[in-house]
């Protein structure tokens, strides 16, 4: 047989050094009785510090390699004229020997006394970022390199704070290559200091900081007699102090629905319960539809009866009590803590596409199982992962961070990233590529669930004897509803207020809702909250739908900022409902604030202020755009008035 | 939630997705220890069913008692099974070394079977743990319109967001068992009770550790005649699993080759 090229991390128990069998195990760990947990374990570091060969080295000192390896190794790196070269136990591929960097994330079995890792290898050079992102999102725990030499480097920070937004929580740093510089304390206190410093400003303080040499094995499976002065743990100790995988039972249920089968009888519904626990007779909503049902049973293959409940982690298929016409892409919870339902959501993300990210660019969206059309409506800021400091921009370059806010046309369910880390969540694809992956939060954005949720059942409509039709004919009109949307300082009152005046000049039948007016009566109960403030639209689309079902021209002039809140308006008066934009630019509208109010959000005075802080949807298809910024009141009024005697006047019989 | 249960949702998670997004979908069954569960993986996926055809890319050079448990597996279990036959040897890339040539037989025989059927997805066994480049694979891993992998530019893959939109012409590679290891494989096969080719199991001190082509596949010492034995062995060997497959140890790069141009 020939020399054996893989890199398989053997399993010999007896060859453990010391350290590794006698630490003990972590009160987090339930471990049974023959059955060791796997810990997932990321290494990251600038390019060259020496990751890989950190890696080489901790296979070999625990007894992990195969037999002949080393002497393999020694011959390659012979080949290539160097010392043994710890690192090409990992870099498998022959490219990688020739160029001595690590071009993908690779995966290495290994374990200790405790339990087993498996150690990923995530790449540090600039280039392969997608990569290390690849490698490190699945990891439970990670261990940062550092050069004792070279200090803190561009690629250790930006690994840093990319570990800390894919949700790796436990770090441990290791400062590599104190060989080449005579196992000083004093330097590697310099070091330690600089890196702690750096990930306790983006809250991910390092469980603990171990100078080694990874070449000469120090402190890597046995305290080393080089560093006397240092009494902290060994590396594998530092692996064995990892906690182990977080409880994600106790969260609310999320059960993506991932496809449903109908190959017998059965109609199942198949998806992995991400959080939280389900049981049969369990009353659950689906969302974004917002349909309930009961769960009848939890299926299994291949024994006859399934479990009476399922926990997080699992990949279920349930039964309903009945034939809810449901599909891919929503998600089950309880009724109790469901997602939040949105058009729209704010998000950190790191951006791998080779094109730049632009506002209103568009891209596939896949959160969970869900898939979306979004844009990007706004750049909030472009993090420098060196500095931490913030810069403003309209375009996101490949391999930077930045917050956001993407708007969906379709309604999503939403999980803020800080209650619900697995769900809340989503990658974005462009031409085929995962371009960008984020974390999404829902701070000052309304639940828009109320919006579509009917809350009283056993209520039957009372027809009317008199019909829209007679209305009409003794108003010369049909009623209606047309609803002036826009930002603040756009004129939707001004306007409202002259076209009612001419209108009813002219004889028709007809009313403004105007938004300070409705809040001193109708709404008075309502504040500003997001809310608050969709229940205000709500409201105000009810009222109007009645006015224009009385046979009034009812004009509404509300900001009324998100799309879904409108398209309820819509919906309440079907086929009367007349989307009117009125069109200014922020600027524009800022130059003019009448009220005063722009100047107030500017001073944060009032948070969550649509244009400023909050964002606005405009209308896809309005019904007309009147372009304030561009024409004169007059001009406005008279394109709405020609509107409404389009739209609204009865034809004169034979006319 | 225990080691081998984690497994288990992982993979039946990965099947669920590539049946909903890739159409036509078939699975790569080559018989041996890691498919076999595999296939057990898709009927707990499916409940009870494999909603897609199962095809075996055959060299003809197989053990007889590997055709033999296709042949009762293949009705026992209801299978729509697909066979594809490899070209003879002449055919392949006469640059690789004799075994390795022997190996991209079942490349170009794969390849037939994507043209003849179209598929856009095939799932295949392959685990992390049993080679060093497939330690760098993606669970799901796009393939250029003959077959090749480019590794060098391999897809961003986290949050279990895996890539299913891809150009036309390529298609997909789906590996479910990627993060398991050969110990899993038969901690699960011993736990469920999936069926097994003897092969595995010591005879006069010898058993095959990894099943292909009798020409080019050789047992290792071994006196492990049950499942538990293996186990046990397992737990302890220092020897890698594929030693005994001489295609991976003809040249430093041979296997690497032979997977950048589609094997499996």
């Amino acid at each position: 047989m020939t020399s054996d090229t893989t890199p398989i991390a053997a399993q010999d128990q007896s060859a453990l050094p010391e350290d590794a069998t006698q630490s003990g195990a972590h009160p987090d760990d339930a471990e049974h009785a023959g059955e060791r947990s796997l810990h997932r374990i990321v290494i990251v570091g600038h390019v060259d510090h020496g990751k890989s060969s950190l890696i080489g080295r901790l296979l070999h000192d625990t007894g992990s390699l195969p037999p002949g390896k080393v002497e393999e190794l020694e011959k390659i790196s012979a080949r290539r004229g160097m010392e043994i070269e710890w690192s090409f136990v990992l870099d498998a591929f022959q490219a990688e020997r020739d160029q001595a960097v690590t071009i993908d994330t690779t995966q290495i079995w290994f374990k200790t006394g405790l339990r087993d890792y498996v150690i990923i290898d995530a790449p540090g050079h600039r280039e392969f970022l997608k990569n290390m992102v690849s490698g490190a999102a699945s990891a439970d725990a990670a261990i940062m390199v550092v050069d004792a030499e070279e200090g803190v480097r561009e690629q250790s920070r930006r690994h840093a704070y990319l570990l800390h937004l894919l949700g790796v929580r436990q770090v441990a740093v290791v400062i590599n290559k104190m060989d080449l510089v005579d196992f000083s304390q004093t330097r590697f206190d310099e070091v330690s200091k600089e890196i702690t410093e750096y990930l306790r400003s983006i809250g991910a303080a390092p469980m603990m900081v171990v100078p080694i040499s990874a070449r000469g094995g120090d402190n890597i499976a046995s305290r080393s007699a080089r560093t006397p002065w240092y009494d902290g743990p060994t590396v594998i100790s530092a692996l064995d102090g990892f906690h182990g995988h977080p409880g994600v039972g106790a969260q609310p249920l999320r059960l993506p629905v991932q496809d449903v089968y109908k190959f017998d009888a059965r109609r199942i519904i198949a998806g992995r319960i991400e959080s939280g626990t389900v049981s049969v007779g369990d009353t659950v909503l689906f969302s974004p539809s917002n349909k309930t049902a009961r769960v009848r049973s939890i299926e299994a293959w291949p024994a006859d009866h399934g479990p009476e409940t399922a926990a997080a982690g699992e990949s279920v298929g349930i039964t309903l009590d009945e034939q809810l016409f449901v599909e891919r892409g929503e998600i089950v919870s309880h009724a109790e803590k469901p997602p939040k339902l949105s058009t729209v959501f704010h998000a950190r993300l790191f951006w791998l596409g080779h094109k730049a990210l632009k506002v209103g660019s568009r891209y596939k969206l896949k959160l969970l199982t869900q898939e979306a059309e979004v844009t990007v409506r706004s750049i909030e800021r472009i993090v420098d992962t060196q500095t931490l400091e913030n810069a403003s921009g309209d375009a996101v370059e490949r391999n930077a961070v930045a917050e956001v806010t993407l708007f969906s046309r379709q309604v999503l369910g939403l999980d803020d990233y800080g209650d619900l880390p697995k769900t809340g969540r989503f990658v974005l694809i462009e031409d085929y590529d995962t371009v960008g992956g984020g974390v999404i939060s829902m701070e000052g954005l309304p639940d828009q669930r109320q919006a579509i949720t009917v809350k009283s059942t056993n209520v039957i409509s009372v027809e009317h004897q008199l019909t829209a039709d007679s209305r009409a004919a003794r108003n010369g009109h049909r009623g209606g509803v047309l609803w002036f949307t826009g930002l603040s300082g756009a004129g939707k009152s001004t306007l409202a207020m002259e076209v009612e005046q001419r209108l009813f000049a002219k004889g028709y039948q007809v009313y403004v809702l105007d938004g300070d007016n409705v809040r001193r009566g109708l709404n008075a109960n309502l504040g500003f909250s997001p809310e608050d403030r969709t229940e205000n639209i709500r409201r105000v689309g009810e009222a109007a739908s009645l006015f224009a079902d009385s046979g009034i021209i009812c004009i509404t002039a509300f900001i009324s900022p998100y799309r879904v809140d409108r398209d309820r308006a819509r919906a309440s008066a079907p086929g009367r409902f007349h989307e009117i934009y009125i069109k200014a630019d922020v600027e524009t509208c800022e130059r003019r604030d009448p009220k005063g109010l722009y100047k107030k959000a500017r001073a944060g005075e009032i948070p969550q202020f649509t244009g400023v802080s909050a964002p606005y949807e405009p209308p896809v298809a309005p019904d007309l755009v009147v372009d304030t910024a561009g024409e004169s009141v007059g001009e406005c009024v008279e394109q709405i008035i020609r509107y409404i005697e389009e739209s609204f006047t009865l034809e004169k019989p034979g006319g | 939630m225990d080691r081998l249960d984690a497994l288990e949702a992982q993979s039946v998670y990965i099947l669920r997705e590539a049946y909903n997004r890739i159409e036509p979908l078939a699975m790569l069954w080559s018989l041996g220890k890691d498919s076999n569960v595999m296939l057990w993986l898709a009927r707990k996926a499916f409940l009870g069913h494999v909603p897609f055809p199962v095809v075996h890319v055959d060299t003809g050079k197989k053990f007889k008692e590997m055709y033999e448990f296709r042949d009762r597996y293949a009705k026992e279990w209801g299978l729509d099974f697909v066979r594809e036959e490899c070209p003879p040897i002449d055919a392949v890339d006469q640059s690789l070394p004799p075994a390795a040539r022997s190996a991209a037989r079942k490349t170009e025989g794969l390849r037939r079977a994507i043209d003849r059927y179209g598929f856009k997805g095939l799932i295949a066994g392959i685990r992390r743990d049993e080679q060093a480049t497939r330690a760098k694979e993606r669970v799901f891993s796009p393939r250029g319109e003959s077959g090749e992998w480019d590794f060098r530019d391999q897809p961003p893959e986290f949050w279990d967001q895996y890539k299913t939109d891809f150009p036309p012409g390529a298609h997909l590679r789906i590996h479910p068992l990627l993060h398991w290891t050969e110990l899993d494989i038969w901690l699960y096969t011993h736990r469920e009770g999936i069926p097994i080719i003897p092969l595995y199991l010591s005879k006069n001190g010898k058993r095959y550790r990894s099943l292909g082509d009798q020409d080019i596949t050789h047992p290792v010492e071994s006196d492990a005649s049950t499942i538990e034995e293996i186990i046990a062995e397992l737990q302890t060997t220092r020897t890698a699993e594929r030693a005994g497959r001489a295609m991976d140890h003809e040249r430093e790069d041979a296997f690497e080759r032979l997977r950048a141009s589609g094997y499996m």
